[in-house]
This record gives C-alpha cells, sequence and structure tokens, in this order.
C-alpha cells in the first residue's frame, strides 16, 4: 500500500516538475495532433520520434498516456487527449497542460493503439525525455532508468545532460549511464574498457546486471577486464550483504533484548520465573491497539501520537497487572521457584484467555505511525525506519533502566534488598513493597516492549508465547542478574542467528541456535557473566 | 513383597490401584465387545478410545512423577520423550500402509512421493518390522534422555535453569519437526494408518486390545515405579530432591542416580506415546509444544506428586475436565486449566492424593491422641 502512495507520489512530483519545462507548447501541441492522423503503427512510431526529437519534457505526459493506452482521440472534433477512468464515464484532459476538458462515455473516443516494441521505445524515450527536468531527483531516476534500460540511441541525449549537469550526485549517475550505454552499443573497445571501470564502480546488483549482458566474445583483454569487474562487483555485494547482514542481527538482538529487558529484572534480578512475561508483553501490544483504535475513531489526526500516547499507558497497565500478580500470588511461593514457575504459568493462560474472549482470537490491526515507516538506502544497505526505531528504543529503555537501577533511591533500595534482604530489612526498607514494585517495574517493562513489538509483529493472543522462550534463552545465556549480560546475550544471539541463515536457513539456525545454548548451560551453568561472591549461594 | 504390599499404607493405595486397572484391562473391552450396544452395562467405542488415550496420558504423568516428585527434577520437555515413542510407532504404522496410500508406492509413505524422493531415508530403515520399532520407541527417548541429562546433571545444572533447557529442548525439536527435509512429514506428520499386526487400527477388536494393552502396561509401569522408589536407591532418590548437595557430600554420585531415574523417565514416556498414536490415529509435531509439556506437569500436580498414585488420577481427572469443557464450554477451559495451575500451587501443594494422606495421617494421629488420653484417664481412675 505505501509503496503505491509512494509511486503516485512521485508520479505527481515528476509530472509538476515537468510541467514548468515545457519551452515551445505550441510547437509540441502540432507533433502530438498528428496522433490524430495516424493509420499504422510505424505512422505512431515516426510521430513518437518527432516527439523525441523536441527533447521537450512537457510531452512525458503525453507519452506515459500513450504506453498506459489512455492516449484517446475525441471522435467529435479529433483532439488529442489524455483520458482517465472515473465512474461510469471518463474524465478527458488536455495532453500539455493537464487541463480537464469535460467528460465522455467510452463510445466516444478512439484509442492510439500500440503494440509491445513501441511500449518499449516509449519506455526508454521517457527517461531520456526527463533527463531534462528541473527537479534533480526526477533526473536521477532517469539516469538511473537509463542505466538499467542501456539504450545505445540515448548516448547522445546522455552527452548532452551530463554537459549541463549541476549536481554531482546526478552528474555520477549519468556517468554510469552513459558507460551501460557505450557498453550496449557498438563503441570501441577503448571506451569499452573505461565504462567496465566506470561500471563496476557502482558495486551494486544493477551494475552486475549490466556486466553480465555485457557481450564481450570480440577482444580478449575486454573478456578479463569484464570478468575482473564482475568479481569486484561480486566482492561489494558480498561485504554489503555482511554487513546487512549485521544490521538484521542488531534488528533481531533489539527485538530480543526488548522482550528480555523486563525478564531480566523479575527473573535475573528478582528471582522469580514469570511464565506470564511474553503476556504482559501481550497486554502492552493490546493497549496499543486500544490507544490507535480510540484515535482512529475520535481523533484522526492524533495518529502519529497514537505509539507516544500508548508507551505510558502500556507501562501502567502491564506494571498494574504485574503489581497484582505479586502482592496476590508470587509472594506466597517465594523460595519455591518450580511452584512459581506452573502458577505464573497458570496465571499466562488465563490472560491469554481473556483477551481471546475481549478482542477475539484472530490478529489485530496496529498501523505505523507515519514517522515509522519507509526505508533508508545506505549504499548497499537497506534500512527500514521501523527496524531502526525499535533498535533507537530498545537502547533507550536499556539505557533508563540503567539509570533507575544504578542512580535512583529506589534502584538502590532494589539492588539492597536483592544483595541481602535481612540487612536490607534492619535498615528500614519496606522489603515487600519493594518486591512488589520491582516485580511491577519488570513488568511494565514488558509492556512498553509490546508496544515496539505490535509495529512488527501480529497482535494476537498468542504474541507472548512466541516470545517467552526465546526471552528465558536471552536471560540464561547472558547471565542471571546482570543487565548488560542480558544486552551482549540479545545481540550475540540475534547477529548469530542471521549468520546461520544463509547457510541454513530460518528455521535450522533457530534450531542451531537453541542447541547452542542448551550445550553453553553445561559449560557455563551461569550463563556469560556470572555474578560472583556471595550471592551465588543463595 | 507381595506381603509388604499388603502391610504398608503407602503402598496399599499403590497395589489396589494395580488391581483396579488390570480389572479395567479385563472388563472395559469385555463390556464393549461381548454386550449388545443396548445393553445398560454396554461401554460404548469413544468412551473406550477415550479412556484408552487417558491411560496413555496417565502413563506420562507417572513418568513425570518419577523425576519430579522423586528426584526433583522439573523436566518441561518429558511431552518429547512421548512424542519420539509415537513418532517410532507412527513410522512402523506408516510402513504397513504399503501400497493402500494415495499414490500407491509399496516402500514410501506418500508424504515422501509428494516431496518427490526416490527412496527411504537411512532412518526408516527397520520400522517395517513391529519389534523394531517397538524397541526404537523405548531407545530413541532413552538414549536422548541419556545424552541430555549425562551432560545436564554432570555440569550441576539444576532447578529452574533446568526446566528451562528442557524446554528449549522440546522445543528444538518441535521446530525441527515441523521441517520437511527431516523425513518425519513436516506439519502434518504421521497419519492415516491402516493396519498394527496385521489387525485394522479402526477395528472394535483392536481398540479394545490397544485398550487393554495400555492399562496393563500402565499397571506394570506403576508396579515398575513401586519397585524402585521402594528400593534403597529410590530412598536415595528422595534424598537427592530434598537435599543434593549434602548427598554429594555424603559421597553419593548425585549425577548417577538422577540420569538413572531421568532415563528410566523417558522410556515410559516413549512406551506411552506409542500406546497413543495407535489410538488416536496420528502423531504430529504439535506434541513437541513446550504448553504441552507444562500441562503434563499439572496432572501430576493435581493429583500429587511423589505418590504414583496422584499423577494417574490427575491425569485422567484433567483430561476427562478438559473434554467435558471443550464441548461444553470452549471459552472457559483455559480459564479452569489457568485456575487449577494457580489453586493448585497455593492450596494444594500437595495434590489430591497427598493431601488425603496428610489429612489422615493427622487424624489417625489424633485418635491416637484421644485414645491414649482416655487410656490415661482410665488408668488414673
Amino acid at each position: 500500500m505505501t509503496i503505491l502512495l509512494r509511486a503516485i507520489f512521485a508520479a505527481i512530483l515528476l509530472f509538476s516538475s515537468l510541467h514548468q519545462a515545457g519551452a515551445d507548447e505550441a510547437e509540441l501541441r502540432t507533433i502530438i495532433a498528428k496522433f490524430a492522423s495516424v493509420k499504422k503503427f510505424t505512422d505512431t512510431q515516426s510521430v513518437i520520434n518527432e516527439l523525441a526529437q523536441s527533447a521537450d519534457a512537457a510531452a512525458v505526459p503525453a507519452l506515459k498516456a500513450l504506453a498506459d493506452g489512455e492516449l484517446n482521440i475525441l471522435k467529435s472534433d479529433g483532439t488529442v487527449v489524455i483520458t482517465r477512468k472515473e465512474g461510469d464515464g471518463f474524465v478527458y484532459s488536455d495532453p500539455l497542460s493537464g487541463e480537464t476538458l469535460g467528460t465522455a462515455g467510452k463510445s466516444d473516443f478512439r484509442k492510439v493503439k500500440i503494440k509491445n516494441s513501441i511500449r518499449r521505445s516509449i519506455g526508454g524515450l521517457l527517461s531520456s525525455l526527463t533527463l531534462g527536468s528541473t527537479d534533480p531527483t526526477v533526473r536521477l531516476q532517469a539516469a538511473e532508468a537509463l542505466f538499467s534500460k542501456a539504450d545505445p540511441d540515448a548516448l547522445a541525449q546522455l552527452d548532452a545532460a551530463i554537459a549541463d549537469e549541476t549536481s554531482g550526485d546526478v552528474r555520477e549517475r549519468m556517468l554510469q549511464a552513459r558507460a551501460a550505454t557505450v557498453l550496449a552499443g557498438d563503441n570501441d573497445p577503448e571506451a569499452k574498457l573505461q565504462a567496465i571501470a566506470v561500471v563496476s564502480g557502482r558495486g551494486d546488483r544493477k551494475a552486475l546486471a549490466v556486466l553480465n549482458a555485457f557481450a564481450a566474445n570480440e577482444n580478449a583483454e575486454l573478456v578479463a577486464a569484464r570478468q575482473a569487474a564482475i568479481d569486484r562487483v561480486n566482492d561489494a555485494l558480498a561485504s554489503w550483504q555482511a554487513v546487512q547482514n549485521i544490521w538484521y542481527g542488531l534488528s533481531l538482538g533489539s527485538v530480543l533484548l526488548l522482550a528480555a529487558i523486563g525478564l531480566a529484572i523479575t527473573f535475573g534480578v528478582m528471582g522469580v520465573i514469570n511464565m506470564a512475561h511474553g503476556e504482559m508483553v501481550m497486554l502492552g501490544a493490546y493497549t496499543t491497539f486500544v490507544v490507535q483504535e480510540i484515535i482512529r475513531t475520535g481523533y484522526p489526526g492524533m495518529f502519529d501520537y497514537s505509539l507516544a500516547i500508548a508507551l505510558p499507558l502500556a507501562f501502567l497497565v502491564a506494571g498494574a497487572v504485574g503489581f497484582a500478580l505479586e502482592r496476590g500470588l508470587i509472594r506466597h511461593l517465594y523460595g519455591r521457584p518450580l511452584e512459581t514457575l506452573l502458577a505464573t504459568w497458570g496465571v499466562s493462560l488465563i490472560l491469554q484467555q481473556a483477551v481471546r474472549s475481549i478482542f477475539g482470537p484472530t490478529n489485530r490491526e496496529v498501523g505505523n505511525p507515519s514517522w515509522m515507516s519507509g526505508a533508508y538506502e545506505v549504499g548497499g544497505l537497506v534500512i527500514t525506519a521501523n527496524r531502526l526505531w525499535i533498535v533507537v528504543f530498545c537502547l533507550v529503555v536499556f539505557v533508563t533502566l540503567l539509570f533507575v537501577l544504578k542512580r535512583t533511591r529506589f534502584g538502590l533500595q532494589m539492588r539492597a534488598v536483592t544483595q541481602n534482604r535481612a540487612m536490607a530489612s534492619s535498615m528500614g526498607i519496606r522489603t515487600p513493597m519493594v518486591d512488589a514494585l520491582t516485580f511491577a517495574l519488570g513488568s511494565g517493562i514488558a509492556g512498553i516492549a509490546g508496544v515496539a513489538l505490535s509495529q512488527i509483529d501480529n497482535v494476537s493472543p498468542n504474541l507472548g508465547q512466541g516470545y517467552i522462550i526465546d526471552s528465558f534463552m536471552v536471560v540464561v545465556f547472558g547471565g542471571v542478574g546482570n543487565l548488560w549480560g542480558t544486552l551482549v546475550g540479545a545481540f550475540t544471539l540475534g547477529v548469530a542467528n542471521k549468520f546461520l541463515e544463509p547457510y541454513a536457513g530460518a528455521v535450522l539456525a533457530k534450531i542451531l541456535m537453541l542447541v547452542f545454548i542448551i550445550l553453553f548451560i553445561q559449560r557455563r551453568p551461569r550463563g556469560l557473566f556470572a555474578l560472583r561472591g556471595r550471592a551465588v549461594e543463595t | 513383597m507381595i506381603s509388604r504390599f499388603l502391610f504398608t499404607g503407602a503402598d496399599r493405595k499403590v497395589f489396589w490401584t494395580i488391581i483396579v486397572l488390570l480389572a479395567v484391562a479385563v472388563l472395559v473391552p469385555a463390556l464393549n465387545l461381548l454386550l449388545p450396544t443396548d445393553h445398560p452395562f454396554h461401554v460404548p467405542n469413544q468412551i473406550v478410545s477415550l479412556v484408552g488415550k487417558y491411560l496413555t496420558y496417565a502413563m506420562l504423568a507417572l513418568a513425570l512423577d518419577l523425576v519430579w516428585g522423586y528426584c526433583g527434577i522439573l523436566s518441561l520437555g518429558h511431552g518429547a520423550f512421548f512424542a519420539l515413542g509415537g513418532y517410532a510407532m507412527g513410522m512402523y504404522l506408516m510402513r504397513q500402509i504399503g501400497t493402500r496410500g494415495v499414490y500407491g508406492n509399496p516402500v514410501l509413505p506418500d508424504f515422501m512421493v509428494f516431496l518427490d524422493w526416490d527412496r527411504l531415508p537411512w532412518f526408516w530403515y527397520g520400522f517395517d518390522q513391529f519389534w523394531f520399532a517397538s524397541l526404537m520407541a523405548i531407545a530413541v527417548p532413552g538414549l536422548l534422555a541419556f545424552a541430555f541429562g549425562w551432560l545436564a546433571f554432570r555440569s550441576r545444572v539444576t532447578g529452574v535453569y533446568l526446566s528451562i533447557i528442557t524446554q528449549a529442548l522440546t522445543y528444538a525439536l518441535l521446530l525441527a519437526f515441523f521441517r520437511n527435509e527431516m523425513g518425519f512429514g513436516g506439519n502434518n506428520g504421521l497419519t492415516d494408518f491402516k493396519d498394527i499386526l496385521g489387525f485394522s487400527v479402526q477395528a472394535d477388536g483392536t481398540r479394545a486390545a490397544l485398550f487393554a494393552a495400555s492399562a496393563i502396561a500402565l499397571a506394570l509401569f506403576l508396579a515398575l515405579c513401586l519397585f524402585i522408589t521402594d528400593s534403597k536407591l529410590g530412598k536415595v532418590m528422595v534424598a537427592v530432591r530434598d537435599a543434593e548437595s549434602r548427598l554429594r557430600f555424603v559421597g553419593y554420585r548425585v549425577e548417577h542416580v538422577k540420569l538413572f531415574a531421568f532415563v528410566v523417565s523417558a522410556m515410559m514416556a516413549g512406551v506411552a506415546g506409542a500406546l497413543y498414536v495407535p489410538q488416536v490415529g496420528i502423531i504430529n509435531p504439535g506434541e513437541f509444544a513446550p504448553a504441552n509439556s507444562i500441562e503434563v506437569v499439572i496432572w501430576a500436580a493435581v493429583g500429587g506428586r511423589g505418590t504414583l498414585v496422584g499423577p494417574i488420577l490427575g491425569a485422567i481427572a484433567v483430561n476427562g475436565g478438559k473434554s467435558y469443557f471443550t464441548a461444553a464450554f470452549p471459552e472457559f477451559w483455559l480459564f479452569a486449566l489457568g485456575g487449577l495451575f494457580v489453586a493448585v500451587t497455593l492450596f494444594l501443594p500437595k495434590g489430591i492424593v497427598g493431601s488425603i494422606s496428610s489429612f489422615r495421617g493427622r487424624m489417625n494421629t489424633q485418635s491416637a491422641l484421644r485414645s491414649q488420653k482416655i487410656a490415661d484417664m482410665e488408668a488414673a481412675e
């Protein structure tokens, strides 16, 4: 959907900028009017060639319409118009100014017929015509299109465009397009050698395609140069692939960290096995859903702020459930970890069924705000905005949590209670309340994680189940009672998983990671960063 | 041994349960097969297969009780051993289909033909023999438990950590069996069985025989567990549960004791799975789901861990409740199951059987005290 919207947006941008480029409108108008009198495909082609010679970007809408079969001739007076279907009829407009002229039925028009070869030549022509646009992004797109198409006839236009070009980036792209064009055409080997160097300098998949398409059978030097260039591009692609894998790994790691960080507090710091942890994440995701639903029905303009509103609410909802859980259930089970595990599993089943009864068993739609959709391209690396935000968000949560634990009074009390409960109690700390608040904090952070995960995962009653085992793995792997261990554990597992995936496939990679952790626990039963000293014994 | 059954209180319960199981093994198939369908004592077919299924669940709960109730090892992955046993039997049943499959291939099961495999993978060899499949249903879970336990117990992974990695084990197997490349039917698992030992799995007689086999196997396992827990080794197991490090310092090899219990338990779970599959007619990777294994724990907990009889009662009661609830109030079942987890851990930590025993124990001491008092008073007069 967003891709479609973006394409429409780009097209609007393209057209609006092209209109300003119109120079000799009367001349163009006469050429376009010739479409009304064509009899054969060859006539159509010659009119198109005339438009090409005019080299005026104002002809682009007409050509585009021709390629899409929307260029029609009004039967009544023989005017050439662009039609657009609207309801039962067609709205027709002027091919140059775009001004709406009226509406008519289908039978009032005669279509300008084209065939595939004409459609292809229009495609090449459109790119070379837009080279003259005033908008640099349009020129850049045109150069890109010519690079992939490599139409030998566009060489002269490219040369002219390069001479006029002011922007450095666009000029570079145009030079690359020219090199690709040189390779496709009938040029001398010296020029082709240089062109190979330029094309391979791009180092991406498109360059590889151009080089592979280039048949260098006539010249040994060219063959060698082509092979070397292909190898170079492949190397560049491989290193970009590695960078991309690291990014995917970091992205997966940040999801794991978000899911596990609340558990690192309840399990790691307090030693409570909370099997309902995943359901706290789910509650956060459903809070986001409810917030968005209210915004959608009541205040549609606020949609971009929905996540900012959902964050504190999710923290409060999940935190409150966690508080109630600790006071009502877990405090009766301290010192009996296996019983805690079973009881909280029961709670997780109840929460799941409660959400299923209220919201239904199917996935609920949670939308991305506009600032979280889209993607950035850095070299050969594609970074989607929502993943980037989640990585940033998880680091912010991590740092905040670290701050709370190390620099606030509550954090101090919390650490005191976990290190020596009796001593903390005799210093006047209300240990039961600290326990409850610590548990609420861990649960609340799980709720916040739910807000983030609702952006990339299906919001269903089973959302939490998918994360619970992974979260435990991360905490156990990183080392219990150590937030830094959780951070390192999450990112290590994430990156390792993504590096295994190309060789083993997604499922097998996951299995290998699980087996690795099972074996790792045998070597270091206390995890990567084990606590030392007296705390270990209790 | 038999006289001790009759004289000690705890053993008497197990003894009577074995008698009841053997009686059920004879009576239910007889009432099902011999009486006409309109007779008031006739046992309907669906009850036979339903209770037969519960009996295999009871076997699984009993296996868990041996490690959890007596050795203190909370395995959250016992469903994996059950499913492995089930897959071994399922492979035998698949090979028995022969040319009656959709594709009519005499050797390859349908899903392999569908995947364009031209010959049987090596790990399917021998599964056309019933004895081999039965052996594998015991040996594969046993070997897995041995390898896993040997690693885990030797490096002293205990308590919650062990529970979590057993859960990871069954989760990894779940993912693995979902893959088509594994050669176990992927997502769909193994199904469409026709014959077992030459008898149709659909036939009433076969169902009744499988029911009887399940009841007898459960009775045998109960006797085996009683024998183990009543022996000196059983006392050491309880000591492992209650004071592991003390026992280690006294000089026992704790990891050997745990490994023994774990492997025996896994083998029992494998047999349970092998008896389960022909009765329900399908085995798929869903049986490996971690949630299933945790559910087994609640069966044992409801009945009473460390009582042998309790887990059997718990498995039958909870599954009976599940069958009733999922049919009558499907919305309500997870609330009930979740509530059961919470209520049992909070209010009935010893389970039904354990609570009754301790209640009766209190009553006995009270009445003993009372009669002692009366005797004292009489003596004083």
